[in-house]
C-alpha cells in the first residue's frame, strides 16, 4: 500500500448520503417558498426577479431575433423580393430596439447579475429588494409599450432615432417607443443604483474589496455606467418626443435646431452602453476562465482596475460616431485618440484571460467552450474597433456593413455567448439541475460556427462598400449575403437548442449538489436551489474568490481514483470470498468439486496482488 | 417591510453571528428590515441610494442645460431678447420662495432628529404651504405668457405683426444679425422644459412632503426613525439648488434691462 492510499485511507470521511438521497428529503429552497403567480409576481427574492427578468428577456430576444430573421431571409436576393423595403426599416428598427434596450442592457446584469451578485457578497438580497421587484415592472411596460409601437406603428427609424427623421417626419409611434424606453431606462438606473450601493454596503463580513470576484467588480464598473449615462438618454428622448408632439425646434435645423447636437446626446449614452452590454460579458468570462482553468485569474488587481477604466473611458469616446457628421475635425482628432484608449484595458483583459489559460488544468465543459468562443469574438470585434476608431478607415467605412460586423462580434458573438456560458454556467446553482453536457457542447459549436458564418461576410461586404440599412443592394454583393444568411439559420439553431434542452433539463435533468463545477465562489458555497436568504449562516470570507489550486485538485482526482479502486477491490473480495465459501460449502456436502476450490482461492490471490 | 408582515420570508430566519434582539421603535415597531444584518448597515444604504439617485438627476438636468448652453453660444442675443420676455420679478420671489422653503425642511429635518414633533409638523407643514406658493407663483407667471403669445407649440404668435404690431423692433433686430424669431422661440422652449421638469420635481416633492406630514402627525418619524425625512429633506434641496441654476440661466441672462416686463 503506497503512502497516499494511506492517506487516501486515513482521511477518507464515509459519505453519509448520496447526493440523490438528499434531495428526497425536503428542504426549504427559494424555488419551492411558495407556489402561484402571486408568489411570483409580488416576491422581492433577487433570485426569483431574475428568473422573471431572465423569462421575459428571452421573449424579447426571440422577438428581436425573429426580425433579424426577416431582415436575413430579404437579403437573400438584391431585390428585396420577401418583404416590402418600407416593412424592412420597421424589421431592422425592431431588431435593433428590442436587442438594444430589451435584451442586452438587462441580459446579464439583470438576470445572472441579480442571481448571483448578492450570493457572491455572501448578502441576503439586494439592498432595496422592492426597488428590485420595481424595476422589473418598469422594464414590463416599457417593453409592452414599446412592442406595441413597433409592431401596431411601426418604427422605422433605427434604434437611434436620428434627428430631424424621427420627430419631424417619421409617424406619431416614435412618441410610444420612447415612452417604453424610457421606462426601461428607468428601470435600468434603478438596477444600476441596487447593485453600487449591495457591493459598497452588503458585503459579508472579511470580503473586502479586493476580496470580490471580478464578476463584482466588473458589475460595479456597469453600473456607474447606468447610473451615470441612462438619464442624459431619457432627457434626450424627452427633448425628441416634446420636439415630436409639439412640432418645435430643438433640434430640427429648420427651426434653428442643430442636428449634431442630438446625436451628441445620444451617444452620451449609448456609447457607454456598448460597455453596459459588454463588460458584463467580460464579468461572467473571468468567472468562467478561471474555473475552468482551475487556476486563479492573472493578474487580478488589473483585472479589477480595467473594468473601472473602461468605464471612465467609455464616457470619452462618444464623438467617434459622429466623425462624418460635421462635428470639429479637432475634436474628432481627440474622439479618435480617446477611442485608441478604450483598446489598452480591454487588452489587458483579453492578456489576463489568456494567461490565466496558461498551464491550467483546462476543462473543455460547454461554459469553457462558449468563453473560449467569447475571446476569440471579442479580439475580433476589439481589433476592427480600432480601425473604426482611426478617423480615415472610419469615413471609408461609416454605415457599411463593416461597423454592422464589428458591433455584432461585441454585442452579439462576444455579449450573448458569455451570457449563455453564465447560463449554463449558474444554471445549476439556478435550477439545481444538471444540463445535458453533450448537447450543450454541441449549441456552443453552433453557435460559433453559425455567428462567423453570419458576420464575417459583412466585414468583407462593408468593406466593398455595400451600405447598412437598406432593403436592397447591387447583385455584385449577392453571393456573401447568401453565406450570412445561411450562417444566420446555423446561428438560429444554436440559440434554440440551448432553449430546449435547457427547459428540458428542469424535468429530467440530473440533481447538481451544491457544487457540480467544483468552483470557489461564495455563491457555490450554499445549496443548490440556494434558501431564500441565500446561506443558512452568514459566511465569514478568509481569502479571495479564486482559491484554484490545481495540484489539490490532482490530490482530489487521486483520492477519488484510489477510493474507487478500494471499492472495487473491495467488492470483488467480498464476491469471491463468497464464492470460496460457497465452493468450501458444495465441498462438503460431498459434489467433489475441488478444482473450483482452488480457482477461487486463486482468483482471491490475484486480486489481493493486484491491489 | 419587517420579517413578519412578508408573506414569503421563511418562518426560519438565518442565523447571524452576534445577532441581539431586533431594534424596535417606541411603539414596538420593527424597524430593521429582513435583509439587513443592523440598523447602522440599513441606515447608511439608505443614505447611499439617496445621493447616487440625486446624482442621476443632476445628469438628467445635465444633459439639459448642456443642449441650453449649445444654443445660447449659437444664438447669445436672441436668448437675451428671450429673457427679457420671461418675468424676472416673479421669478426673484419664487427664488426666495424656494430659499426659505429649504431653510424650513432642514429645520424640519433638524427637530425630526430632536424626536420635537410639535417643530417638525410645523416646519413640515411651512415648507408645503412654500412649495405650493412656488408652483402657484409659477402658474401665474405661463398663464401670462401664454396670453402674450409666448409658449412654443402650444400658443405661439409673439412676433405675429398682425396680433403683436409692437415686436416688430425685435424681428428686425435680429434680424440685422441674421437670426430667425425662431432663435428666440428655441429660448423659450428651453425655458419652459426647464422650469416644466423642475416643477414636474417641486410637483413630487409636494407629495413627498405631504405623506411626510401625515405620517409625522401620526407621529411616525419622532419615535426613533427620522430618516425618511432627512432623505426627502436631500432630494427638496437638490430641486432647490436646480433652481438656483436655473434662474441666472434664464431670468438673468442678459442682465435686468428696464425693458423687462416687471409682472
Amino acid at each position: 500500500m503506497n503512502t497516499a492510499a494511506i492517506e487516501a485511507e486515513v482521511n477518507h470521511v464515509p459519505q453519509t448520503a448520496s447526493i440523490e438521497e438528499l434531495e428526497f428529503e425536503p428542504r426549504h429552497h427559494y424555488l419551492n417558498n411558495g407556489y402561484g403567480w402571486k408568489s411570483w409576481l409580488f416576491t422581492v427574492d433577487h433570485k426569483r426577479i431574475a428568473i422573471l427578468y431572465l423569462v421575459s428577456i428571452t421573449v424579447f430576444f426571440f422577438l428581436g431575433g425573429l426580425a433579424a430573421l426577416m431582415m436575413r431571409l430579404n437579403l437573400m436576393t438584391p431585390y428585396s423580393q420577401f418583404i416590402k423595403p418600407e416593412t424592412y426599416n420597421r424589421m431592422f428598427t425592431m431588431h435593433g430596439v428590442m436587442m438594444v434596450f430589451f435584451f442586452l442592457v438587462p441580459s446579464i446584469p439583470a438576470t445572472l447579475g441579480n442571481f448571483v451578485l448578492p450570493m457572491m457578497l455572501g448578502a441576503k438580497d439586494l439592498a432595496f429588494p422592492k426597488i428590485n421587484l420595481l424595476s422589473w415592472y418598469l422594464y414590463i411596460i416599457g417593453g409592452a409599450i414599446a412592442l406595441y409601437a413597433l409592431t401596431m406603428g411601426g418604427v422605422d427609424t433605427g434604434w437611434t432615432f436620428y434627428e430631424p427623421y424621427s420627430s419631424m417626419y417619421s409617424n406619431g409611434y416614435v412618441v410610444l417607443a420612447i415612452v417604453g424606453i424610457f421606462l426601461a431606462g428607468f428601470s435600468s438606473i434603478l438596477t444600476g443604483l441596487n447593485f453600487i450601493i449591495t457591493v459598497h454596503k452588503m458585503r459579508a463580513p472579511g470580503l473586502t474589496w479586493f476580496r470580490l470576484p471580478i464578476f463584482v467588480w466588473s458589475m460595479y464598473a456597469t453600473s456607474v455606467i447606468q447610473v451615470l449615462g441612462t438619464p442624459v438618454l431619457a432627457i434626450t428622448l424627452l427633448l425628441v418626443a416634446a420636439e415630436s408632439i409639439l412640432h418645435i425646434g430643438i433640434f430640427d435645423p429648420k427651426m434653428g435646431g442643430d442636428p449634431v447636437l442630438f446625436q451628441h446626446l445620444f451617444w452620451f449614452y449609448s456609447h457607454p452602453a456598448v460597455y453596459i452590454m459588454v463588460l458584463p460579458g467580460m464579468a461572467v468570462i473571468s468567472e468562467l476562465v478561471t474555473c475552468f482553468s482551475r487556476k486563479p485569474i492573472f493578474g487580478y488587481k488589473m483585472v479589477c482596475f480595467s473594468s473601472i477604466a473602461i468605464a471612465v473611458i467609455s464616457f470619452l469616446v462618444w464623438g467617434h460616431h459622429l466623425f462624418t457628421s460635421g462635428q470639429s475635425p479637432y475634436a474628432g482628432i481627440l474622439f479618435s485618440a480617446l477611442s485608441f484608449a478604450v483598446a489598452i484595458p480591454s487588452a489587458i483583459k483579453v492578456f489576463n484571460w489568456t494567461s490565466t489559460l496558461y498551464k491550467g488544468s483546462i476543462r473543455l465543459d460547454a461554459p469553457m467552450l462558449y468563453t473560449l468562443g467569447f475571446i476569440g469574438l471579442f479580439v475580433v470585434g476589439g481589433l476592427t474597433g480600432v480601425y473604426l476608431a482611426a478617423i480615415a478607415v472610419d469615413v471609408h467605412l461609416t454605415d457599411t456593413y463593416f461597423v454592422i460586423a464589428h458591433f455584432h462580434y461585441i454585442m452579439v458573438g462576444a455579449s450573448v455567448s458569455a451570457f449563455l456560458g453564465g447560463i449554463h454556467y449558474w444554471w445549476p446553482k439556478m435550477t439545481g439541475k444538471l444540463y445535458p453536457e453533450a448537447w450543450a457542447r454541441i449549441a456552443a459549436m453552433l453557435l460559433f460556427i453559425g455567428f462567423n458564418l453570419t458576420f464575417f461576410p459583412q466585414f468583407i461586404l462593408g468593406y466593398q462598400g455595400m451600405p447598412r440599412r437598406y432593403a436592397m443592394y447591387a447583385p455584385e454583393f449577392q453571393t456573401l449575403n447568401i453565406f450570412s444568411t445561411a450562417g444566420a439559420t446555423i446561428l438560429a439553431l444554436g440559440y434554440l437548442l440551448p432553449f430546449v434542452y435547457l427547459l428540458w433539463s428542469l424535468k429530467k435533468g440530473k440533481p447538481a449538489g451544491p457544487n457540480p463545477w467544483g468552483a470557489t465562489g461564495l455563491e457555490w458555497q450554499t445549496t443548490s436551489p440556494p434558501p431564500t436568504f441565500n446561506f443558512d449562516v452568514v459566511p465569514i470570507v478568509r481569502i479571495g474568490p479564486y482559491a484554484y489550486n490545481p495540484a489539490a485538485d490532482e490530490l482530489e482526482d487521486q483520492r477519488l481514483e484510489i477510493e474507487e479502486a478500494r471499492l472495487k477491490y473491495e467488492s470483488r473480495r467480498e464476491l469471491l470470498e463468497d464464492q470460496v465459501e460457497k465452493d468450501h460449502n458444495g465441498n462438503g456436502n460431498g459434489n467433489g468439486h475441488s478444482g473450483s476450490v482452488k480457482d477461487s482461492q486463486k482468483r482471491l490471490e490475484e486480486n489481493e496482488r493486484e491491489r | 417591510m419587517s420579517a413578519e408582515t412578508n408573506s414569503l420570508t421563511l418562518d426560519k430566519s438565518p442565523v447571524h453571528a452576534g445577532e441581539t434582539d431586533p431594534p424596535i421603535d417606541d411603539s414596538g415597531h420593527l424597524l430593521l428590515h429582513h435583509h439587513f444584518d443592523d440598523m447602522a448597515q440599513q441606515r447608511e444604504c439608505n443614505t447611499l441610494m439617496m445621493w447616487a439617485f440625486l446624482v442621476t438627476e443632476i445628469m438628467m438636468f445635465g444633459g439639459l442645460f448642456c443642449a441650453y448652453a449649445v444654443y445660447r453660444w449659437s444664438f447669445p442675443h436672441a436668448f437675451a431678447i428671450g429673457s427679457h420676455h420671461i418675468k424676472w420679478f416673479m421669478g426673484s420671489v419664487n427664488t426666495g420662495v424656494l430659499l426659505v422653503s429649504s431653510l424650513t425642511m432642514a429645520m424640519a429635518v433638524h427637530s425630526a432628529a430632536l424626536r420635537n414633533k410639535k417643530r417638525l409638523v410645523t416646519f413640515l407643514a411651512l415648507t408645503l404651504v412654500l412649495g405650493w406658493a412656488f408652483i402657484g407663483v409659477k402658474g401665474v407667471e405661463w398663464t401670462q405668457d401664454y396670453y402674450e403669445g409666448l409658449v412654443p407649440g402650444v400658443q405661439w404668435n409673439y412676433y405675429d405683426t398682425t396680433v403683436h404690431p409692437d415686436h416688430a423692433k425685435d424681428v428686425q433686430e435680429l434680424a440685422k444679425e441674421g437670426v430667425s424669431p425662431n432663435a428666440v422661440k428655441m429660448f423659450m422652449t428651453f425655458y419652459f422644459f426647464m422650469t416644466g421638469l423642475h416643477g414636474f420635481h417641486m410637483f413630487i416633492g409636494i407629495i413627498l412632503v405631504t405623506i411626510l406630514l401625515v405620517m409625522a402627525i401620526k407621529g411616525k418619524f419622532t419615535e426613533g426613525n427620522d430618516q425618511p425625512v432627512e432623505l426627502s429633506g436631500l432630494y427638496w434641496h437638490l430641486i432647490d439648488i436646480i433652481w438656483i441654476f436655473l434662474f441666472p440661466l434664464l431670468y438673468l441672462v442678459s442682465g435686468i434691462k428696464g425693458s423687462g416686463p416687471l409682472w
